[in-house]
């Protein structure tokens, strides 16, 4: 949020304030304003406080992003079961239509928010922000926020979230990273799922997954889940206490944590740890 | 896709800043727009003209950078090129980079338009 202390100049745009550079022959005139801001600074802001609300109440906060089919609701049902012995958990819902998945996590005996957004294709910091008044944030520890189904726009929004979770289902392809780098580069969990299915869509390499996945310098855990196969589950039950443990660990020493990689806004805005 | 709801951020940003300059029109509008950003530079283009209707930057022209991909290898130290689908060092090879550009959405610049004051 600051313009002159250079706190927003970043190895990025620092040549747009160079001799010569378009932030430079601004003057004179009265008429050109050198503005550098991220485009998106009203979501971002909306996003920073979504966080602070979570932190306040000591609730960690994870966006599951995938394509429509991944397997989103289907991992977070055979989750809730496990989880709701050590934790309690909310779930917020992100789908252009119907109450259907919000009903699957309900069935579960927790409490999920249903966001339609109609033709909007991701959620927004607002949105979370509005359906965060239906939650109790001092009777959960975990809140799961299911974007909508799709690898492009998600991407390009902060909610809030503490980490980011991207779900690969074997169907898919393993070059997916590849086609979708904004999204998987910014994943602090790749989790490919369905890998019940690799015996018989065996064009699917793992290894290769993974490959992609560093290739966008990305160090994120890659792991392999089925919901069909319970001890799959484990890595990813062991994920989730480590993040609500740093979690607690980073809001006792009075800091925020955040998702490995942050959309441009939050770093111009003098807001990464 | 999403970029209509990326021009109307940026609208409301450029009017903010016309409004604080008493600026009764906008004229032209200068972002910087990095591959990694998820936004499509041509997209952004054509939803502008939609989002803009309306606002004081009704018929203001948008002018878009491409920022480029590069990279800082923490084990060679060195900075290169990169492609957004392959971040890899081009000196070392490794892949445990750090992006220095290439993720930008940023607004740079705005040119109003002032009336003049009659006495």
């Amino acid at each position: 949020m600051c313009d002159t202390c250079g706190c927003n100049v970043t190895h990025g745009n620092r040549h747009l304030l160079a001799p010569g550079g378009k932030l430079s022959r601004v003057g004179g005139q009265g008429n050109a304003i050198s503005v550098l801001k991220g485009l998106l600074s009203e979501n971002d802001h909306a996003a920073a406080h979504n966080r602070e609300h979570f932190d306040r109440h000591g609730v960690l906060a994870l966006n599951l992003m995938s394509s429509p089919g991944a397997g989103k609701t289907a991992l977070l049902e055979a989750s809730l079961e496990r989880l709701q012995a050590r934790y309690r958990v909310a779930v917020i819902e992100g789908d252009l239509e119907t109450e259907n998945d919000a009903q699957r996590i309900r069935a579960k005996g927790v409490q999920a928010v249903q966001i339609v957004t109609g033709t909007a294709c991701h959620l927004d910091a607002h949105m979370v922000h509005k359906a965060l008044h239906q939650i109790d944030l001092d009777a959960i520890d975990i809140l799961f926020i299911e974007n909508v189904g799709n690898l492009v726009c998600p991407a390009s929004f902060d909610l809030g979230q503490h980490r980011n979770v991207t779900l690969l289902s074997v169907p898919e392809g393993d070059d997916k990273p590849s086609k979708y780098p904004v999204m998987f580069r910014a994943s602090d969990l790749v989790a490919v799922t369905k890998v019940d299915l690799l015996p018989v869509l065996d064009e699917f390499s793992v290894v290769r997954a993974v490959e992609n996945v560093r290739a966008l310098a990305n160090a994120a855990p890659v792991l392999e889940l089925s919901v069909r196969r319970e001890e799959s589950l484990h890595a990813w039950l062991d994920w989730l206490d480590r993040q609500v443990a740093q979690h607690r660990a980073s809001c006792e020493r009075g800091e925020t944590l955040r998702p490995s990689i942050q959309p441009d806004g939050a770093r111009l805005h003098g807001l990464a740890v | 896709m999403h970029e209509l709801a990326v021009c109307q951020g940026l609208i409301d940003q450029v009017e903010q800043v016309a409004r604080a300059q008493r600026g009764q029109r906008v004229e032209r509008i200068d972002i910087s727009v990095g591959p990694l950003s998820g936004v499509e530079p041509q997209l952004l283009q054509q939803a502008f003209p939609l989002a803009a209707a309306g606002s004081l930057a009704e018929g203001a022209q948008l002018c878009i950078e491409t920022a480029p991909v590069r990279v800082y290898c923490d084990d060679c130290g060195q900075e290169s090129d990169a492609a957004a689908t392959r971040l890899v060092c081009r000196h070392c090879g490794n892949w445990r980079t750090r992006l220095l550009s290439g993720d930008e959405l940023l607004l740079t610049r705005v040119e109003i338009i002032r009336e003049q004051a009659y006495v």
